[in-house]
């Protein structure tokens, strides 16, 4: 049997092309990117060897500086913001809405399948000010108020960009939460109940705790995708006014496609690698020592 | 019992309000779309952005599709994910198989290595790709993208395939080894049947990543024959040389509502995979 389950050939025709498509499109480029960053130049002008220079230099770009501050204020931010909300959107179908959150759930869920460009767009619109005026001025109109320029300005840019991917994505975590939370047995919420606990110390003291694995990776998951952000920045802003809203990957898109500077292209995209590591090394750890200490 | 019936309602008040809140920013922005694809240019600088459509232009839409190129980028979208989306099922439920139901040294190390490309940026493969597609000459074919796609879909497709794969006992296929077949028949005509379901769920999955891409699209697609939906959504308004409101409303209603029709469609199953994920991770 052992024979038959462990057969070289088979094993080879099955796993064959996924691994050798796996190994030449992304671990072979992966180290040729590695390799980049001691280069200089592109794939029409030809390579130079620089050593380390394209690392000094990421160190003292204000570019990269400026990128990767964007980059973790809007990951730390939109992180945040988008698994409490998920979270609470959670709760409320679990504990109010009970049986009937179905439609609730599917209707909340419509602008996770939505692309990123079209929804991009969409919010441009939503929130013009001129020629057309949107209905997000219109609004601040009738109340009294000027109409406000949302993309002139870092700030104001800032917050149409995370608004808009909360409304993109609260859906979905709100689904991958609601998952968890519904494995929570009823009996023991019951029991909580008839021992005198609130709505509000009910959460805090056993959905809380119980959901901790699910609520954990649901950070690493949103911590991953926004230190990776792209499409929503690119379609909505540019990166503008100016390179105002740049994160690294856009920083890193440029620098590579519009400059033709792979070897410091490269450079950027392994920083972001890093970054992303640090950060799941980092939400890992500290999940590790409150289990510990509980 | 009126009152009792009065003093339920006011107690669930807040919370109907608050999903009726939540339901109205969700669907009111796309409401609004689809009433602004059905209005004139004069409608959009001039009139309310609140008023609906005063004489319904069909017209932006087949303004969109043709002078838009609408047509030619959906087509290339269609070409590009349709094939990867067959290899990475094909080649992604195989390697679950191999790596999960066979038995052999090493296959531990290989699906880890398989787990270590979930995290990977896509910018760190770019630069390379770009480069290996230029000098094979594939530049200004849809290859790049395709052969982009399949690897960018195939380590989350493995992993998931192999956790189902693990949850189903040896012993179905120890019987029809027994009976004979060949452990590649066992795979064609038990595995791959088996998992129809999670092979259902992981396609539609990585439908959606690969139809929303944007960053492979863009780096790939060096004319504006090439592009797929959206990347030349993203390039519209270059196409009428100022903003066509009703035209560039139109195309957006496109995307979106095709994407939500194909999810209505197949709703329950997104639901019960997701779920059924989130649990296991």
């Amino acid at each position: 049997m052992d024979r038959v389950l462990g057969d070289k050939k088979t094993i080879l025709m099955l796993l064959g092309p996924a691994l050798l498509v796996y190994t030449l499109v992304m671990l072979v480029p992966v180290l040729i990117s590695l390799g980049y960053t001691f280069f200089e130049g592109n794939a029409i002008t030809g390579f130079s060897f620089v050593g380390l220079d394209n690392i000094t230099r990421l160190f003292h770009d204000p570019d990269v500086r400026h990128a990767l501050w964007f980059t973790l204020k809007y990951a730390v931010i939109l992180t945040t913001l988008q698994v409490a909300l998920g979270y609470g959107m959670a709760i409320l179908y679990v504990f109010a809405l009970k049986r009937g959150s179905g439609v609730v759930r599917t209707l909340l869920f419509f602008p996770v399948v939505l692309p990123t460009v079209a929804v991009a767009l969409l919010f441009q619109k939503f929130f013009e000010i001129a020629p057309q005026t949107g209905p997000v001025n219109a609004i601040l109109n009738s109340l009294g108020f000027a109409s406000v320029d949302w993309f002139g300005d870092a700030g104001h840019a800032f917050v149409v960009l995370i608004l808009m991917d909360l409304w993109r994505s609260a859906g979905f975590y709100a689904v991958l939460l609601y998952a968890g939370l519904v494995d929570i047995p009823e009996e023991m919420l019951e029991a909580a109940r008839l021992e005198g606990a609130g709505t509000l110390q009910l959460i805090r003291h056993i959905v809380v705790p119980l959901s901790m694995p699910v609520l954990l990776s649901s950070l690493v998951f949103s911590i991953n995708g926004t230190l990776k952000v792209f499409d929503s920045v690119v379609a909505l802003t540019n990166g503008g006014p100016g390179s105002e809203t740049t994160p690294l990957t856009l920083y890193m898109f440029q620098t590579s496609f519009s400059y033709g500077e792979y070897g410091y292209g490269a450079s950027i995209a392994l920083m972001l690698t890093v970054l992303c590591l640090l950060f799941t090394i980092f939400v890992f750890r500290s999940s590790r020592r409150d289990v510990t200490e509980s | 019992m009126a009152t009792a019936f009065v003093s339920r309602f006011a107690r669930q008040l807040p919370v109907r309000l608050l999903v009726l809140v939540l339901l109205v920013i969700v669907v009111y922005p796309l409401v609004w779309l689809l009433l602004g694809s059905f209005k004139t240019q004069d409608e959009f600088l001039n009139g309310s952005t609140w008023a609906l459509p005063q004489h319904w232009q069909f017209s932006n839409y087949s303004d969109a599709w043709t002078t838009g190129n609408l047509s030619t980028y959906v087509r290339n979208s269609v070409l590009t994910v349709g094939p990867a989306l067959a290899f990475i099922v094909l080649f992604g439920v195989a390697a679950g198989f191999a790596l999960e139901v066979m038995v052999w040294k090493g296959r531990n190390a290989v699906l880890l290595t398989f787990l270590l490309g979930i995290m990977v940026p896509g910018q760190m493969i770019l630069l390379p790709l770009f480069t290996s597609y230029f000098q094979l000459g594939l530049t200004g074919t849809l290859w790049p993208l395709i052969i982009t796609y399949t690897a960018i879909g195939l380590p989350l497709t493995v992993f998931m395939m192999a956790t189902y794969f693990r949850a189903i006992p040896r012993e179905i296929f120890e019987a029809a080894v027994l009976d004979g077949a060949s452990m590649l028949r066992a795979f064609f005509s038990i595995g791959f049947p088996m998992a129809r379901n999670a092979v259902f769920t992981v396609a539609l999955v990585q439908f959606f990543f690969l139809w929303n891409d944007l960053l492979i699209a863009l780096t790939f697609t060096n004319t504006s024959d090439l592009r797929t939906i959206q990347v030349g959504l993203l390039n519209f308004t270059g196409e009428f040389g100022q903003t066509e409101y009703g035209p560039l409303f139109a195309a957006i209603c496109i995307n979106v509502f095709g994407c939500l029709a194909l999810y209505l469609f197949l709703n329950q199953k997104v639901m019960k995979g997701l779920a059924g994920g989130a649990v296991k991770g």
